[in-house]
């Protein structure tokens, strides 16, 4: 595969002329010697100001209740299970570019994998407001957690919404590792270049005593290397048991076999399209284009192909399987969905899977 | 959960047999659209605008999120306990007494739970002949009513406060100054009189100011049935109906089965004759009607027409029944047909049939109704006559003439209006309002501080009927000793009180001035007390049922007929002109008192303004109701008169009715099988000071109706305007998609072949489940619906609120869908939108043995009990709603918000407290009353016996009319709810999605004239 991207003159993964140190300089200098230009701070101005709305949305939500979001009886979620199932499927592109693509030795990832996987963080982060919000009674949702209490009751385990609790809690866990490993040796580095004190005092802890000897880089590789093989399988599972929360129900177009593939292609889908969203304006900014190259672009562009057919395969079983059920409620849905509904209007979670898909 | 490989087909019987609503019948794309918007609402998503002030608070809150979680709503409150225990109340324990509750001049006798001291719910008294146990929702909102904080409080004269003395002191001098008189200055008003006491109270008053005049106007009393009954037998008579003995029954208008004296009774003893496993006893009901009304929706025929129209083809049934002189004739011979197989119909049944004129229908009417009775040999067979109920049967509308009269020549000087709000309900040509102006000196006793105490100086808070002594009679004349069972809240009083007030012994209190007339009246003194005693236990007095009598019809019926003055009804005098086809260029208004909120009366009530009304399921609104072909003409281009759908939010194009020379506005609804060409319009709305509930609620109707059309008239013109009103109708709620929900057929269908009741429809066998079949030792709660005998009067949504402490959200959620009944009554039409059958269903929570709720729960809040409830566990909620998203039925309710009242102390004695009261963000449904259960379990523990069949009846099947709902103990063969649930018509809902209900249905059966067809 490597002998056809260099016969077919595929742009590089890195741009001509450049050597570890190179790369090293210009990297580094990001963080330890730009001056942190203006806009950065209109940015942030922006993102805190939106942060504090969001301090203020939920404290309203908190002292009226979740009638302000416009549910209802049919339609109890709505607005809340939609935004926890796309923010859990955006932060699969990052595990998937940090474990899968590892395993696999794309070499090409490692220019993308470390904002790649900050993403999944934040987006699990932003996941994990809803459910605990969704709740009539956020104050007692730690009562989804099995912990030792006096009243002895445990969560129920055959609800999804408790598998969701284990999924999204491991699958926090495990990317919170895996970038933190991973970012332990660039840690170090930063730790040895900084100019001030405090930063060779916060890095240097940060970095755990890197030394960057043959030994720290062989468990390195073997811990990054067994974190990966931890994650590989998250990658599919926790979005299949979040698929679980609809397709464990009886509900006409949520009871379906399909949903479990067809979300982790649409989370692995709409992942990709963040981190190109991402990715595009940061190379720009920061003058990364050495370093992401046009070849970073096709290929994640391929990936979004490919899940992106998965995900139009997806959407044409659910509606073959609902015609060949001859049930005329499952047939209703999927037509209801594609012809009746559009934009703002679709009455159910379902539309998590559509949103995860058509986010691009 | 095998959902998705059963399969559902209705091919037999048609794509869609049944539907909801119009667009579902039509199919129509953009309601579909509008069904599945995800945000059900245009208006704005926060409740409450947050205000600048209110937005910077958040914001300082905001920074205490992370510890701000104490948000259930903890009451600091001391406990005090008793020092002196009173007699026969063991705490915990309820205690029920009997008394009778009075409206439109009948009482109803009821049974009224009260705990420590405080009444909170309200049943039905089984000894009572117009209750049998079974109550109607003014009855089971009473309770509501009672505790309403805005009800008068003080008594007032002229806005300030006085005490009663103050009042005793104003009324004794105007009543000295009409002594000379003779009283001829002082006029009483009163509602129909339903109280003995009270009238022989007023008599004595009279008979010392003889020039004084006493005045009825009560619009909840059957005006035109007493005015019907003098014009065919000379003199003011009662019917009562035995619809028990009727084989086939004709209805002119008449809505026996929605309400009125008697209501309860005629639906118990209408449904016992619609019982299809004894098909040889079904009887047939024929009715005619204008709006489409519970009784119609029961009928095996119904024939919408005009109001004005019934007339016409009631003279055409009378003369084929009737010996001697003929009517008019049909005005439109396509009735001709109706009208002959009704006559023969009739005929076959002599002496077991039974022909019923409506209140709506003027006198004449009721007159051929008596007539066809005596012809067919009815009268004493299945109509009864007896003495009147009311104590003094009047025509009221002349007697409220006449005061008005009296008051604008300025001869009254005294006016004293003894509950109802005659300035808001009065005909408004007679400007009764103004009119008070003239008279001296006002007074107003009502339960409201109202529209007429406006215009009073004094304002005297009436004791509710749970908080006075009095008494009534039954529709059949039995007498009730109506017993209080709290002191008045705000310190009211009672009629009797304020009649005492006027005579000589102003200071005597009700108990004694009741108690007095009935040991007057009761010749063994000695015995009295035993007899009294025993009256106030039974809440009934013995044999005091009027006996029947014997009335002679005024002959020649037909002949007196056709000359009568019929003021009633300008509209169908034999002038009016035959329907044409052109559509007539005005249109006639008919006036109906509202299903819910009555003449006004209960305005303020919530429990009422939010329920359903039958057939509309509007709420908290009236609206100008029409046909659904009318409304399409009345669409002017390009905007549509009415916009059905979105999750129950109708928006409607704002018309104004005009109707000689005055006008209202209102919103346009259509419903189907209301005749074309002509509009109902619902009085009740529209009040100026109802009170904080009732205050804006629709449109006040009283506007345009007039003395000469006080139930309808022609001549109404309706005017499009710019503006649109949203209406709450959840009609459009909970939508089941076409699926076998109910399920019909006709007798004939039936007796050939009963399992026809479930063709097309499969439910799967029980081996369908991975787990172990689950074996329930000891009780297994079920529940049986029966579809044939509901009525759709909501009785049962009342009591269910009642009993189960269920907040009222008001017309704002009710809008977004959220509204919190456990009991919900669906109505089915089949057939055409003209005239469909219509049928109700009550969809409380089926109970599923495979409930796919109870497996979603994170946190096994709602959990399975040994005898097959799906248990709610309100603490343990966190409200995730994943429940209610897989309850196929959508019987569960969420807390979106804080709905209950955690403020209002009067509203917090109304309260059960065998049932918690939720919090927001909690999820409740229907608990088959489990506090009912568990209380009759704890008793048949202390007697080591098992709990006997009936013992334990649900809060909604106590108060069912018709006996449509049976609960009880599946394991025992024997039970009522084991032989409904063996019958061949029982069928599960959904039962393809292999959910197990516990409660199940029985299938419609209609009892066809096979000359009219289906």
């Amino acid at each position: 595969m490597a002998a056809s991207h260099r016969s077919q003159g595929t742009p590089p993964v890195i741009a001509p002329g450049h050597t570890f140190s190179t790369v090293t300089d210009k990297i580094s200098a990001i963080v330890l010697a730009r001056k942190t230009p203006i806009g950065w701070y209109a940015g942030f101005a922006a993102a805190f100001a939106l942060t504090l709305l969001l301090l203020v949305s939920l404290t309203y939500l908190v002292l009226k209740g979740i009638g302000i979001w416009g549910n209802n009886i049919p339609i109890g979620w709505a607005f809340d299970l939609t935004n926890f199932v796309w923010w859990i499927g955006i932060g699969h592109a990052g595990t998937l570019i940090s474990a899968i693509l590892l395993l696999l030795r794309q070499t090409w990832r490692t220019s993308i994998n470390r904002f790649a996987e900050a993403m999944t963080l934040f987006a699990v982060a932003c996941a994990s407001i809803f459910p605990l919000f969704h709740t009539g009674r956020p104050w007692l949702a730690y009562w989804l957690l099995p912990y030792p209490n006096t009243m002895n009751v445990w969560p129920q385990f055959r609800s999804p919404i408790v598998w969701d609790v284990f999924a999204v809690s491991t699958y926090a866990t495990v990317s919170l590792l895996f970038w933190f490993i991973g970012l332990i040796p660039d840690l170090a580095t930063l730790r040895d270049r900084s100019q001030s004190k405090t930063g060779r005092i916060i890095y240097g802890m940060l970095a755990m005593g890197w030394r960057g000897s043959a030994h720290h880089w062989h468990r390195y590789e073997t811990a990054y290397l067994l974190l990966a093989g931890l994650a590989t399988p998250l990658v599919v599972s926790v979005h299949t048991v979040v698929s679980f929360d609809f397709a464990i129900s009886i509900l006409p177009g949520w009871h379906t076999t399909i949903f479990p593939p067809y979300f982790v292609a649409g989370a692995i889908y709409s992942g990709f399209a963040m981190v190109l969203t991402l990715a595009i304006p940061i190379r720009a900014v920061y003058q990364l284009e050495d370093f992401i190259t046009m070849r970073h672009l096709q290929n994640m562009a391929k990936v979004m192909l490919v899940t992106g057919l998965i995900v139009a395969y997806g959407y044409m079983t659910e509606a073959f399987i609902a015609w060949y059920s001859a049930d005329k409620y499952e047939g209703f849905v999927p037509i209801n969905r594609m012809t009746r509904s559009s934009g703002r209007s679709d009455c159910s979670c379902r539309c998590c899977s559509c949103s995860c898909a058509s986010c691009r | 959960m095998t959902g998705s490989h059963t399969t559902t087909t209705k091919g037999t019987r048609g794509a869609r047999p049944f539907w909801r609503t119009l667009d579902e019948q039509a199919d129509d794309p953009k309601f579909v659209e509008r069904l599945y918007s995800e945000f059900p609402s245009e208006i704005e998503a926060i409740t409450d605008p947050v205000a600048r002030r209110t937005f910077l608070k958040l914001m300082g809150a905001s920074l205490a999120l992370a510890g701000v979680t104490a948000c259930t709503r903890q009451p600091a409150e001391k406990i005090v306990p008793y020092v002196r225990q009173p007699e026969e109340l063991i705490p915990g324990k309820p205690l029920f007494y009997a008394t009778a509750m009075p409206l439109g001049g009948v009482a109803t006798g009821l049974l009224v739970e009260s705990h420590e001291g405080r009444p909170t719910k309200i049943e039905g008294n089984p000894l009572h002949p117009g209750s049998l146990g079974a109550t109607d929702v003014f009855a089971q909102a009473a309770i509501l009513g009672l505790y309403d904080p805005d009800r008068s409080r003080t008594l007032t004269d002229l806005g300030e406060i006085r005490p009663w003395s103050a009042f005793l002191g104003a009324i004794r001098a105007a009543l000295t100054a009409q002594q000379p008189l003779k009283g001829a200055g002082l006029r009483l008003l009163t509602e129909s009189v339903h109280s003995p006491t009270l009238a022989a109270q007023i008599r004595e008053l009279l008979s010392h100011y003889p020039s004084a005049k006493w005045h009825q106007w009560d619009p909840a009393s059957p005006e035109n049935a007493r005015a019907g009954a003098r014009l065919a037998f000379g003199e003011y008579v009662d019917a009562q109906y035995r619809f028990d003995q009727a084989d086939v029954i004709l209805s002119l208008d008449a809505d026996f089965l929605g309400g009125g004296p008697g209501g309860l009774r005629y639906a118990r003893d209408f449904a016992s004759r619609r019982r299809p496993e004894q098909a040889d006893r079904m009887n047939r009901l024929y009715a005619i009607e204008s709006m489409p009304t519970p009784t119609g929706s029961r009928a095996d025929h119904r024939l919408p027409l005009k109001p004005s129209e019934v007339e016409s083809v009631a003279w055409a049934i009378a003369d084929a029944v009737t010996p001697g002189p003929k009517g008019p004739g049909l005005q439109n011979p396509a009735h001709a047909k109706w009208s002959e197989a009704v006559a023969k119909d009739l005929q076959a049944h002599r002496g077991r049939s039974l022909v019923i004129a409506g209140d709506g229908q003027p006198a004449t009417v009721h007159a051929l109704a008596h007539a066809m009775n005596a012809a067919l040999g009815n009268a004493g067979k299945t109509v009864v006559y007896t003495q009147p109920v009311e104590t003094e049967p009047v025509h009221q509308l002349d007697s409220v003439r006449d005061l008005v009269a009296d008051m604008n020549a300025g001869k009254v000087d005294l006016l004293v209006i003894v509950g109802g709000n005659p300035v808001y309900t009065a005909p408004v040509d007679l400007e009764f309002g103004e009119a008070m102006n003239n008279v001296q000196l006002r007074v107003h006793l009502s339960l409201y501080d109202d529209e007429t105490s406006e215009r009073c100086q004094w304002q005297i808070p009436e004791a509710h009927f749970l908080e006075s002594w009095s008494d009534a009679r039954a529709y059949d004349g039995t007498v009730s000793i109506i017993q209080p069972l709290i002191a008045p809240l705000y310190g009211g009083k009672s009629a009797h009180e304020l009649l005492a007030a006027m005579s000589d012994r102003p200071e005597r209190s009700a108990y004694d001035i009741v108690r007095e007339f009935w040991s007057a009246q009761d010749g063994a003194q000695n015995e009295f007390e035993a007899s009294w005693r025993r009256w106030l236990h039974d809440g009934v007095i013995a044999n005091s049922a009027y006996a029947p009598k014997t009335v002679t019809l005024q002959s020649p019926v037909a002949g007196r007929l056709s000359s009568v003055d019929s003021r009633q009804s300008p509209a169908s005098s034999p002038q009016s002109p035959a329907p044409s086809p052109q559509p007539p260029a005005t249109i006639e208004i008919s006036f109906r008192n509202d299903p819910c909120v009555l003449d006004g009366r209960f305005a303020n009530n919530g429990w009422l303004q939010e329920l359903p009304k039958p057939i509309t399921r509007l709420t908290w609104d009236n609206a100008i109701i029409v046909s659904p072909a009318t409304a399409a003409k009345l669409r002017a281009e390009g905007t549509p008169a009415f916009e059905g759908g979105e999750h129950g939010q109708i928006l409607s194009l704002v018309f104004e009715v005009k109707y000689r020379g005055r006008s209202v506005r209102g919103a346009l609804f259509p419903v189907v099988g209301h005749p074309d060409d002509c509009v109902t319009v619902h009085l009740g709305y529209g009040c100026s000071r109802a009170g904080h509930v009732g205050t804006g609620a629709g449109f006040n109707a009283n506007a345009i109706r007039t003395s000469d059309a006080l139930t309808f008239g022609a001549g109404a013109k309706l005017i499009a305007t710019n503006d649109r009103a949203t209406l709450a109708c959840t009609q459009y709620h909970h939508l089941m998609e076409g699926r076998g929900m109910v399920r019909a057929v006709t007798r004939d269908e039936y007796v050939r072949d009963p399992k026809s009741i479930h063709e097309g429809d499969e439910t799967p066998p029980k081996i369908i489940t991975l787990y172990p079949e689950v074996k329930y030792e000891g009780y297994k709660w079920g529940m049986a619906i029966d579809v044939n005998a509901c009525i759709g009067c909501n009785a049962c949504v009342v009591g269910c609120q009642a009993e189960n402490n269920i907040p009222v959200i008001g017309k704002e959620q009710v809008l977004r869908g959220r509204e919190m009944h456990w009991l919900r009554v669906d109505t089915y039409y089949r057939g055409p939108a003209e005239n469909p059958e219509t049928y109700f269903q009550p969809v409380p929570c089926m109970q599923c043995e495979n409930a796919p709720c109870e497996v979603v729960c994170p946190v096994g809040a709602t959990v399975h009990s040994s005898e097959g409830l799906n248990d709610m566990v309100y603490n343990r909620c966190v409200g995730t709603r994943y429940c209610s998203n897989n309850c196929p039925y959508k019987v569960r309710r969420f807390n979106f918000l804080l709905y209950q009242d955690w403020d209002t102390p009067s509203l917090k004695l109304a309260r059960n407290p065998d049932v918690t009261v939720r919090s927001r963000g909690v999820m409740e449904k229907c608990t088959y009353c489990v506090q009912r259960i568990n209380a009759a379990k704890i008793e048949s523990e202390k007697e080591d016996r098992s709990v006997r069949d009936g013992e334990i009846k649900t809060a909604c099947q106590q108060a069912c009319p018709a006996e449509a709902i049976v609960f009880g103990n599946l394991n025992d063969p024997n039970s009522r709810v084991a032989k409904l649930q063996s019958e061949v018509r029982n069928y599960s809902l959904l039962g393809e999605l292999n959910t197990r209900p516990r409660t199940t249905y029985l299938g419609a059966v209609r009892n066809v004239n096979p000359e009219l067809g289906a």
